[in-house]
């Protein structure tokens, strides 16, 4: 296939090293493996909320995005998949990564296949993803993956944390097979039309703005 | 080209003094700015309408308008915006046409929806109803403006019966109308749908999204047949900040910037006039920049800056006016219209609406009979007809 997948990393870790980045990005590297495996391919676009700080916060008071957070914007606007990653923080997500989905439009992800990660310094706050997380996501309408991943500093000792996230990649990588053009399984065709809601349409706010005879009429005058 | 200044009547303090006018200082200040402009030949002063602090912009423009027209005989009076969305369409037809026969025919405005959530609650209204009331308010005014006697009844308003807005319009001829919005595309639909005029206030936001709006709203005021996509009506704000010497402007303007009430402790000024159309610098600067907006907004008919914001005082604002008219102006009239084709039409007044209405070209909401959306129409009841009859 000529039309190849996006798939965005958005990541909310700070240090040179995050583990919070790392582990993003082996979700998304598991997920762009199970999608070689079928033939097809992934590019893989990491967004680091870090860089994009002051422009974030210069967004939520001035609404002028700088051209870096645009940037960032339409790389999530344009992608077949996300893995949005975030360290824990006072038992939620970080403020940066709150920043960077306050910034962005209500339908920014909708029908987005998304996979939740977090990483922590104890198992203690596993429930981020669910509680915090997963209903964030959820309200910006983001088709969320059931599986998502939690670590804490102890799982980085383990090699059950790579089994999770292949896992966890598996389930992204089909659901990226299912919204791309060709790589959809045997029992469905090329027509997109056969596959409602699974392919991602962007969406442009001038191509459907209503015709105004019937806004006149939807007031009544 | 139409080259005048609007201000939002924010009581702000002076960042390098500490020193906050009073209401009456900043009113009375706002007067001497229109007349200022008057003085120096400017062609527009508009006003904001505000129901809240810390703004003494009027809560009803044409107070303002009416006190600045008998004072002045020359300047075109406007608004930046009136409140389509919780002022009575009754009162703007009354109130709007009054000041046009006090000012003789030099006041026109812009319709905004009004960017402060409490005020739709406090005159009892629905935000989430924005364009809903955008469209129904307008169309009432509009059939005020343009109808003896109106029979009405709607969503959001107690009906009519008969109803003869009073007085009537100078001449019979309404003052134009703008139409603005930051970015909801039914705006400038609604602008072209009446073939009115429609404004970007290009201050706050990328100019991405002003070339978006601005090329929406000129290809529908083809669409109804209005004139050619370049022959529409289009206005833009700007904000500027002068000095002969550009790092003067600079070192002047910063502490104003970095306190003011929108973009303060933001970005930084550099970042700032980089992505937006604020301009701080020496007039040709200025010059460049707004000539540079033509490249993204087309051949347009009035440019607006916001100069008077930020807690700059009085005496400051008065220097910046004259570097505006003495400098900037001339040049910018003498450039822009230079380079507009002939058969692009200058901002309406209402000489040039007189003229057009007894030549009997007023434009016909939703086009006239040639326009691509009367073809459209007549398709579609040709369609409909056919599906009726093939039901049979």
């Amino acid at each position: 296939m000529t039309d190849r997948l996006t798939l965005a990393v958005v990541t909310a870790g700070l240090s040179e090293d995050s583990t919070t980045t790392r582990l993003g990005e082996a979700i998304a590297k598991a997920a762009s493996d199970a999608v070689d495996n079928a033939g097809q391919h992934v590019d893989i676009k990491v967004i680091q909320l870090r860089d994009l700080a002051h422009g974030l916060t210069d967004m939520m008071i001035t609404h002028v995005a700088s051209p870096a957070v645009q940037a960032a914007i339409d790389t999530v606007l344009n992608a077949d998949g996300l893995v949005a990653a975030s360290p824990t923080y006072k038992a939620s997500y970080s403020g940066l990564f709150k920043q960077f989905f306050d910034v962005i439009d209500e339908s920014a992800l909708e029908n987005l296949p998304t996979v939740v990660a977090a990483t922590g310094g104890s198992p203690r706050h596993s429930l981020v993803l669910d509680t915090a997380m997963r209903p964030l996501l959820s309200y910006l309408k983001a088709l969320v993956l059931p599986l998502g991943i939690y670590a804490a500093s102890e799982d980085w000792g383990h090699a059950d944390l790579q089994r999770r996230i292949d896992r966890v990649g598996a389930s992204l990588g089909t659901m990226l097979l299912a919204g791309s053009p060709g790589g959809a399984s045997g029992s469905f065709n090329d027509n997109d039309a056969a596959r409602p809601g699974l392919r991602r349409e962007v969406k442009d706010e001038f191509s459907n703005v209503p015709d105004f005879a019937s806004l006149l009429a939807s007031v009544g005058s | 080209m139409q080259l005048g200044i609007f201000t939002i009547g924010d009581v702000t303090m002076d960042p390098t003094t500490g020193k906050t006018p009073s209401e009456n200082e900043r009113i009375k200040a706002t007067v001497e700015i229109a007349k200022k402009a008057e003085e120096l030949g400017m062609d527009v002063f508009a006003t904001g309408q505000h129901h809240n602090p810390p703004f003494v912009a009027p809560a009803n423009p044409p107070i303002l308008m009416a006190h600045v027209a008998a004072q002045t005989k020359n300047i075109q009076l406007s608004t930046a915006t009136t409140l389509i969305t919780t002022t009575d369409p009754v009162r703007i037809a009354e109130d709007y046409s009054y000041v046009q026969h006090l000012a003789d025919g030099r006041v026109d405005l812009t319709m905004g929806r009004g960017n402060t959530g409490p005020v739709y609650p406090w005159f009892g209204k629905d935000i989430r109803q924005g364009i809903p009331l955008a469209v129904e308010n307008y169309q009432l005014l509009y059939r005020l403006w343009h109808e003896e006697n109106v029979d009405f009844s709607g969503r959001f308003r107690t009906p009519l019966q008969g109803f003869t807005a009073t007085p009537r319009p100078l001449d019979e001829v309404p003052p134009f109308v703008w139409h603005g919005s930051i970015r909801s595309p039914e705006i400038p639909e609604q602008a072209a749908f009446y073939g009115d005029g429609f404004f970007h206030n290009n201050i706050f936001w990328n100019k991405e999204h002003t070339e978006r709006m601005v090329d929406f709203y000129r290809q529908r005021y083809e669409y109804y047949g209005h004139g050619s996509y370049d022959q529409a009506i289009v206005g833009l704000g700007g904000q500027v900040f002068i000095r002969k010497n550009s790092q003067d402007a600079k070192r002047e303007f910063r502490p104003y910037f970095d306190n003011a009430p929108v973009y303060g402790h933001g970005p930084s000024l550099e970042d700032f006039t980089a992505q937006t159309p604020l301009t701080v610098g020496s007039p040709q600067e200025v010059i460049e920049r707004t000539l540079s907006f033509r490249d993204y907004a087309g051949d347009y008919q009035r440019q607006l800056f916001l100069m008077d914001h930020a807690g700059l005082p009085l005496k400051t604002v008065l220097e910046q006016l004259d570097l505006l008219g003495e400098e900037v102006f001339p040049v910018l009239r003498k450039e822009f219209d230079a380079l507009r084709p002939a058969h692009v039409p200058e901002a309406p007044t209402h000489e040039s609406l007189v003229a057009r209405h007894q030549a009997g070209k007023d434009p016909i909401p939703g086009g006239g009979p040639d326009s691509q959306a009367a073809k459209d129409r007549a398709k579609q009841a040709e369609a409909a007809q056919r599906d009726h009859e093939n039901s049979k």
